[in-house]
């Protein structure tokens, strides 16, 4: 083959979807992988997850809750957004977007209302004024606190976990199809894209929760569960696993078959994303988390709590970092790459200020915290014992719980 | 030649344009409301529907212009092209082009048995000044490209809002008006051809130059050509020359194995191009 120089065409020199198109992938990866965590419990029956299960919830919900506002930062149009829930294009991907979002959006508001109706009621009774207010709105004028009306509170939990399961994949599942979709990007075109970004979306909200729970935890003075870390750790094992063997496995496929656009995008690799791809998603943010999360699974009876909880947090970090880092070298590494597959763009590096920059970003990643601070002084999260009740069951417990803590 | 192309910017292409009841209809909704006053869900409604009318706008163009009774097509003989520069320039200033940005242009490749060489500085918006190749370069020539106005295109396969569209008479163009500048379109063009407007913020491409073919005028950048390189023809009419070529003699596509259809021929085109 000959040795091409680099060629762009002309249009190709611009990056046009930016920072923000990073960082919507980047959000929705915790919205669907908390509410897998979620699931896990309330569908599966994890009892090892009850304590995380309605932080889990409520951390699905504050990231959906700021999903769509990387979007409408990067549209050149954003005040035509609405444009797409009310004429979409049936044959375009991105036309799904309006349903899959506000399908999920309402199931999560529901389920969530459902593994808090207890409290609502609870705090209804007895608040005044305003307060009181408030929380009859959110009681939907119902006050019924019997046994069936608490079994029928935790089997509509459960069957809305079971179809905001599948919703929550797909939402996600679906963001990879919106790159893997695209014929014209050899970088993006394959459909392995919607399953590693579905895998590293759980891995993203595993890890997210792995954090929170113990910062949570500790912030509040309550004990850490061993075996809800643990199992964390496992589950995040798995799936990391499962996205590094997807992630390479694209790569080796496209090397082994010496693919057209192989030529092109190994430069890629070795040039434009040497660091953000081979550096940080394969080296830092993937080998080592997989080893130190090894050690955690394998030897776990072996550990002291402290070196285990403080492995687990470590390699958390470093997947939030690694699943970033996969986003980054989809969306903008994908532009990096001309079509006309000769050359690559020059790197690119976002605005710190304006409204795709990276101050934003910052606050777009702030921002679902604050919600959920916010969330946990409305609908407390935890209970003075620091073992949330779950849906329905123990919802008596759970009443006295935030009896006592609004007293 | 009789007609060079207009030396300032003119309007852009016509979105699917609106009939006149359509447009007295819709106004006079629309000034109803403003009476009513608070409906907007309705009036957002009533804005769908006028987006909507995008995908089966009536006959567009200038007077008698039926757009049922055509169907475009182009063809470039890359033999004939001199790299002059002349269809970017024109095309620039017929579309009022955006700096840095292109709606055609000419590549330059220099091959030889040691490595090949391409470019297209700004486009060839300035010609080709000489280059030094590391190479023995045995041939050289240029390839002017340009949207191909595919039948089965994936820009407008992929545009959420179906602001991009083809008309009847086989022009992809873009409704700037329903635009939502997702950028989608521009991912999806295996091609180039797109870019959103750095100050619209809109989807932007090649139209044929739909303001002029549908006067009966040709494109912009098939009138300046001094070499006969480009030509725009209509499939429907049985002594097209363009219609001849495509139907007589070989003639290629770009990146056939996308299966986009591509209205647009080639001629005498070499395997290093893509």
């Amino acid at each position: 083959m000959h040795e091409l120089t680099g060629y762009s065409f002309p249009n190709d020199l611009h990056v046009h979807w930016s920072l923000m198109i990073v960082m919507y992938p980047y959000i929705t990866g915790f919205v669907a992988g908390a509410f897998i965590v979620s699931a896990l419990f309330h569908v599966f029956g994890r009892e090892e997850f009850r304590p995380v299960a309605r932080l889990a919830m409520a951390t699905s919900l504050c990231f959906m809750a700021v999903a769509t506002l990387p979007l409408n930062l990067h549209l050149g149009h954003p005040e035509r957004s609405w444009l797409v829930m009310v004429t979409p294009n049936l044959s375009s991907a991105m036309a799904g977007f309006g349903m899959l979002y506000s399908g999920y959006l309402l199931i999560l508001v529901l389920e969530v209302w459902f593994v808090w109706r207890q409290e609502i009621i609870t705090y209804a009774r007895q608040s005044r004024g305003l307060k009181r207010t408030f929380y009859s709105a959110l009681a939907l004028g119902t006050y019924d606190q019997s046994p069936e009306a608490v079994a029928i509170d935790h089997r509509a939990a459960t069957i809305l976990a079971a179809i905001g399961l599948p919703g929550a994949c797909m939402l996600h599942g679906y963001v990879g199809f919106i790159f893997g979709g695209i014929k014209a990007n050899p970088w993006w075109s394959s459909p392995l894209m919607p399953v590693i970004f579905l895998l590293s979306a759980a891995v993203s909200g595993i890890a997210l929760l792995s954090i929170l729970y113990q910062v949570v935890a500790k912030l509040n003075g309550r004990s850490i569960e061993g075996r809800t870390v643990a199992a964390l750790a496992r589950w995040l094992w798995f799936f990391l696993i499962l996205t590094i063997t997807l992630e390479l496995l694209e790569i080796i496929m496209l090397a082994y078959e010496k693919s057209e656009s192989w030529h092109i995008i190994s430069q890629l690799l070795t040039t434009r994303l040497e660091f953000s791809f081979i550096t940080v998603q394969m080296v830092v943010g993937g080998l080592i988390p997989l080893i130190l999360l090894g050690i955690v699974v394998l030897m776990d009876k072996y550990l002291h709590e402290r070196i285990r909880n403080t492995l687990c947090i470590t390699s958390s970090i470093l997947l939030l970092i690694q699943v970033f880092s996969m986003r980054w070298n989809i969306v903008i590494g994908g532009q990096l790459l001309s079509k006309s597959m000769r050359g690559l763009r020059s790197p690119y590096s976002p605005e710190v200020f304006g409204r795709e920059g990276v101050l934003m970003a910052i606050a777009l990643v702030v921002l679902p915290f604050v919600l959920l601070w916010l969330f946990n002084r409305v609908l407390p999260i935890f209970g003075d014992d620091g073992h949330p009740p779950a849906a329905g069951q123990g919802g008596v417990e759970g009443g006295a719980a935030t009896e006592a803590r609004a007293a | 030649m009789d007609h060079a192309p207009r030396p300032s910017a003119a309007p852009p292409p016509p979105p699917p344009c609106d009939a006149p009841a359509d447009a007295a209809r819709r106004d006079f909704l629309g000034a109803a409301l403003q009476v009513t006053g608070g409906a907007v869900v309705l009036l957002a409604g009533l804005d769908a529907a006028a987006s909507s009318e995008a995908h089966h706008p009536p006959p567009p163009g200038g007077d008698g212009y039926n757009w049922e009774e055509h169907r475009w097509a182009y063809v470039i003989d890359t033999s004939k092209c001199i790299g002059c520069g002349s269809c970017v320039r024109a095309c620039k200033q017929e579309n009022d082009v955006p700096e840095g940005f292109v709606r055609t242009w000419v590549e330059r490749y220099i091959s030889g048995p040691g490595g090949s060489y391409v470019d297209s500085p700004k486009g060839g918006l300035d010609g080709f000044p000489p280059v030094p190749t590391a190479f023995t370069p045995t041939k050289s020539f240029f390839v002017p490209k340009m949207c191909n106005h595919c039948k089965e295109t994936p820009c407008v396969q992929v545009c959420p809002v179906g602001a991009s569209y083809r008309t009847r008479d086989g022009v992809v163009m873009v409704d700037g008006k329903s635009c939502i500048g997702c950028g989608y379109c521009v991912q999806a063009c295996p091609y180039g051809s797109r870019f959103l407007h750095p100050e619209t913020h809109t989807a932007e491409k090649c139209t044929w130059c739909y303001h002029r073919i549908t006067k009966g005028l040709k494109p912009a950048c098939v009138e300046v050509c001094p070499t006969a390189t480009r030509a725009l023809g209509d499939m429907l009419r049985e002594d097209d020359p363009v219609r001849h070529t495509i139907e007589h003699e070989r003639v290629s596509i770009m990146q056939g194995h996308l299966l986009t259809e591509p209205q647009c021929f080639y001629l005498h085109l070499d395997m290093e191009v893509r």
